[in-house]
């Protein structure tokens, strides 16, 4: 990571982090839902241990989905996207910096919050350890595939509906398998697949998608 | 002579207007045909009944509903790589079709499921995936409608169409992962020993030619539509200048 990138990652950490940065709005929102379901569904553990995995998976995706109109929506408006795009640093890495940042600021924590919310739903104790390792393997898909629909829906005034809509769909592949992992987790059946397939988004969506997010910034910057 | 002569709007609407009228009169014939054929004239099925005549309708629209995306992924790729804005008109013009056909494939699977399944929705991969899709084709329309510029829309959601194909495939595996369905297997496959039987299979043949012949339609209009209302904008932009 050359120094551009680095004083654009530490930049995009401390406007998340300080007030108004929303740091702290997806965090709350998962700590929100977990304390709510048990409340809604009723307090039978063996239900409650039964949509575990689910919920927290539901909860981190729609926790992370909170914050994705901040990727660039904020940069655009002031004008600071222009200045990223003609800087030295290719865009492709601006936008994967973004996403970094972005999964440094939700997913990460989300994944080290995760386990104790699963006390709260009676996650089963052979789970823990799958739910921490899918979340963390599965998180950077969000990040990278929320920085796509930012960028796509960057010129758009007051797209966050829309950004949702365009998202939703591509987080159902990460979805299904993260979840797919704590559940045989829990049960303890063999999750070699479904892992695998978490991890080869993850690498894809890493090594492919700053180009199509750079592309869409590229035509919303014409 | 190329195919991509077509590509100029004036040829491009000069051509399938020739062309429309004797599409039109095939396509009436051929879902005349079939749709007779396969409502009046094939026995019913000895354990579904008359319920298995829907299958005229809801193969060849869920046929339609994949293959409509493949055709906006392939009018994307073509308005990427040439810059040919008849191709981006007529993948956005495709994409409320395919919806359409997307709908019609639910709509007539619950019609079905219900007598035979008993239900009229399960998490079968099959419907998964179809509703996935009219995600997918929601998003696409959408994002199409908020972006004011048109080549900037094109551009977007010709970039969206490429990066979903491939989220769409990744969801069909996901979802067939994710739990076994009520659908049979593959049954009107070429090559296949268990197939449908012969008195179905043809007139389920020439609806699929109907159904195919309808998109193809469809989609010249509408395309022929965006072009002309394109142009209107031009007129009416030059008039506010002048």
């Amino acid at each position: 990571m050359g120094p551009g990138m680095r004083a654009l990652l530490l930049r995009d950490l401390r406007l998340a982090v300080r007030s108004g940065g929303g740091f702290g709005l997806g965090l709350a929102f998962f700590l929100i839902l977990s304390v709510l379901v048990p409340l809604g569904v009723g307090a039978d553990g063996v239900v409650l241990g039964r949509i575990a995995p689910g919920i927290l998976w539901v909860g981190a995706l729609l926790a992370c989905l909170l914050s994705l109109d901040r990727i660039f929506a904020l940069d655009h408006e002031d004008g600071s996207l222009d200045l990223l795009a003609i800087s030295p640093v290719p865009l492709e890495g601006v936008v994967a910096v973004k996403a970094l940042a972005h999964w440094l600021v939700t997913g990460l924590p989300l994944t080290l919050m995760a386990p104790g919310l699963g006390v709260l739903l009676n996650l089963g104790p052979s789970a823990y350890g799958w739910l921490v390792v899918s979340l963390l393997l599965g998180t950077p898909t969000l990040s990278l595939v929320g920085a796509f629909g930012a960028a796509l829906t960057v010129g758009v005034r007051r797209g966050g509906l829309l950004l949702s809509l365009l998202v939703l769909p591509l987080y159902i592949p990460t979805l299904i398998f993260g979840a797919e992992v704590v559940r045989r987790g829990a049960e303890g059946m063999a999750l070699a697949t479904p892992l695998a397939l978490l991890a080869a988004i993850s690498l894809g969506a890493a090594a492919l998608l700053p180009f199509a997010s750079a592309a869409a910034l590229r035509v919303n910057l014409r | 002579m190329s195919i991509w002569k077509y590509a100029n709007p004036k040829r491009f609407i000069e051509a399938t207007t020739r062309v429309l009228p004797w599409l039109v009169a095939l396509t009436a014939l051929a879902l005349a045909v079939g749709l007779v054929w396969g409502f009046f004239f094939t026995p019913d099925d000895f354990r579904q009944g008359s319920t298995v005549k829907i299958i005229y309708l809801h193969v060849p629209a869920a046929m339609m509903a994949i293959n409509a995306w493949i055709m906006m992924l392939a009018t994307s790729l073509i308005w990427i790589v040439r810059r040919h804005h008849v191709s981006a008109l007529a993948a956005k013009a495709a994409a409320p079709i395919g919806l359409a056909f997307t709908l019609v494939a639910l709509a007539t699977g619950a019609l079905w499921g219900q007598p035979m399944w008993g239900t009229w929705w399960a998490w079968d991969p099959r419907l998964t995936s179809f509703l996935i899709l009219a995600l997918f084709y929601l998003g696409y329309i959408t994002l199409w409608s908020a972006v004011e510029d048109p080549d900037t829309a094109a551009d977007l959601t010709a970039i969206l169409c490429l990066v979903g194909s491939v989220f769409a495939l990744l969801s069909r595996y996901a979802v067939n992962l994710w739990n076994q369905g009520l659908h049979q297997e593959a049954s009107l496959s070429l090559d296949a020993e268990k197939n449908v039987a012969d008195v179905f299979w043809l007139p389920l043949l020439v609806c699929i030619a109907g159904f195919v012949l309808l998109f193809v339609t469809l989609v010249l209009v509408r395309t022929q539509t965006e072009i002309r209302a394109r142009r209107l904008q031009a007129l009416l932009a030059r008039e506010r200048v002048a």
